[in-house]
């Protein structure tokens, strides 16, 4: 059977790519923030996965305002790379796992969430720059992806008791797949940040930590956070945050199992407009 | 009964909502096709006239062409679209964000570098941070890209 042995967090900052594709991730500023990344490049070589479910949100890429599904898995064998304005980022091609992500789709909707199936589908920044963080510059991306693309562009964005709830639906489909597949679940976007109005540039160093401390000990307390709270305290685009709870949903402590290690945690401000934050928790 | 939306006494935020996405639906659509090298190259080429094949309304044309993403905010643009004009005009999200703060590159630059935006003050409208009304434009930018 498939089983989901970890679980990894990050933001997913444009910039961040960007830095990486123009050779900068030498300059102090970035050095920074590729710094917290090298136990996990180390971890990734040591524990790679078969199958990364990752759980993302699309800026605007291949869902413009024609449609705007509040969950979508790819179920696509295959996922271009998206020319976001100024050309596509010079990474590998993205391939997905089509069976394992129709057993997940049928298992997930008949546990009454509503997905939509998405066989077509660009992947931005959202989706490349954490696997560029996690593996480096590579000629080939070392594992299958399957892409989950949340609406975080259109408010309301799904609740983190709903998220919370998807993630743990995720895990029992996951783990009743009967190929022996080593998967991890990502969640990326946030931390806070706001990048619209005279309130741009908002960063929330204090409640950030306290919602890395309360993902790793108190997940269901944190799923109970509304919206606005997310708005007022971590941006207008922090409340990407919630993607972190479908990620953390699907940890084997959720459904009764033992409290997850953490591998790493490092925090950092700024990467351009936003704090960063990335977690490792293994099952 | 008018739905609640807590968000609206946020300070220096407008938050896109389905009635935004309604209100800026064209000019949303609009950044969407600068998504190809193309269409790029057309607008830069005649903006006025890259506009005009779009139903947008005058007020967000005018805000596309003064590269003012406040105003395009105002007139329904969410930023995740208007990242496309952006990236068109070479600008980064960075560039971006600042430009709405009125604060130069180089101010805005620097406020990140320290920690970013403090929230205090900064929650309610009517308290005294610095993206409260009164204390508009904060800097010495030009307020556009």
């Amino acid at each position: 059977m498939a089983r989901i042995t970890a679980s990894l967090y990050t933001s997913h900052v444009p910039a961040i790519g960007a830095a990486l594709d123009q050779g900068k991730t030498q300059e102090p500023y970035w050095q920074k923030v590729f710094s917290g990344y090298e136990f996990g490049q180390r971890w990734m070589r040591e524990h790679k996965p078969d199958v990364i479910f990752l759980v993302f949100n699309d800026h605007a890429t291949s869902f413009s305002l024609e449609m705007i599904p509040t969950f979508a898995i790819g179920t696509a064998a295959e996922y271009s790379i998206a020319d976001e304005g100024w050309g596509p980022r010079p990474v590998p091609k993205v391939y997905g796992h089509a069976e394992l992500a129709a057993h997940i789709a049928q298992s997930v909707i008949q546990d009454d969430f509503d997905l939509t199936l998405v066989n077509k589908m660009d992947v931005d920044h959202g989706l490349t720059v954490p696997l560029s963080l996690l593996f480096g510059q590579v000629d080939a991306w070392p594992c299958r992806v399957i892409p989950f693309a949340v609406n975080g562009g259109q408010y309301p964005v799904p609740s983190g008791r709903r998220c919370f709830m998807l993630g743990q639906s995720i895990r029992k489909a996951i783990e009743s797949f009967d190929e022996p597949l080593n998967v991890q679940i990502w969640g990326t976007g946030g931390m806070s940040h706001q990048l619209q109005g005279p309130r741009a540039g908002l960063i929330n160093k204090e409640w950030d930590n306290r919602f890395l401390d309360r993902l790793i000990a108190d997940p269901a307390g944190l799923a109970e956070v509304s919206h606005i709270e997310y708005v007022r305290e971590a941006g207008s685009e922090g409340i990407e945050l919630v993607m972190w709870l479908i990620a953390r949903g699907a940890m084997a402590d959720v459904a009764g199992g033992p409290p997850p290690k953490v591998m790493h945690r490092f925090y950092h401000v700024p990467a351009s407009n936003t704090a960063v934050g990335h977690l490792i928790l293994e099952n | 009964m008018a739905l609640h939306k807590p968000y609206q006494d946020v300070p220096g935020t407008t938050i896109f909502d389905a009635e935004q996405s309604r209100k800026g639906y064209w000019l949303n659509q609009f950044c969407m096709s600068l998504m190809k090298a193309d269409n790029r190259a057309r607008f830069k080429a005649d903006e006025r006239a890259y506009l005009d094949e779009w139903p947008m309304t005058e007020e967000q044309k005018q805000a596309v062409l003064a590269r003012d993403l406040n105003r395009c905010i105002a007139a329904g643009g969410n930023i995740y679209f208007l990242a496309k004009l952006g990236a068109t005009h070479g600008k980064s999200f960075q560039q971006m964000a600042g430009s709405m703060t009125g604060m130069s590159e180089e101010e805005y630059r620097d406020m990140m570098v320290r920690g970013g935006r403090s929230v205090e003050g900064n929650r309610v409208m009517g308290e005294d941070g610095d993206a409260q009304l009164h204390h508009q434009p904060q800097g010495h930018g030009k307020g556009t890209l």
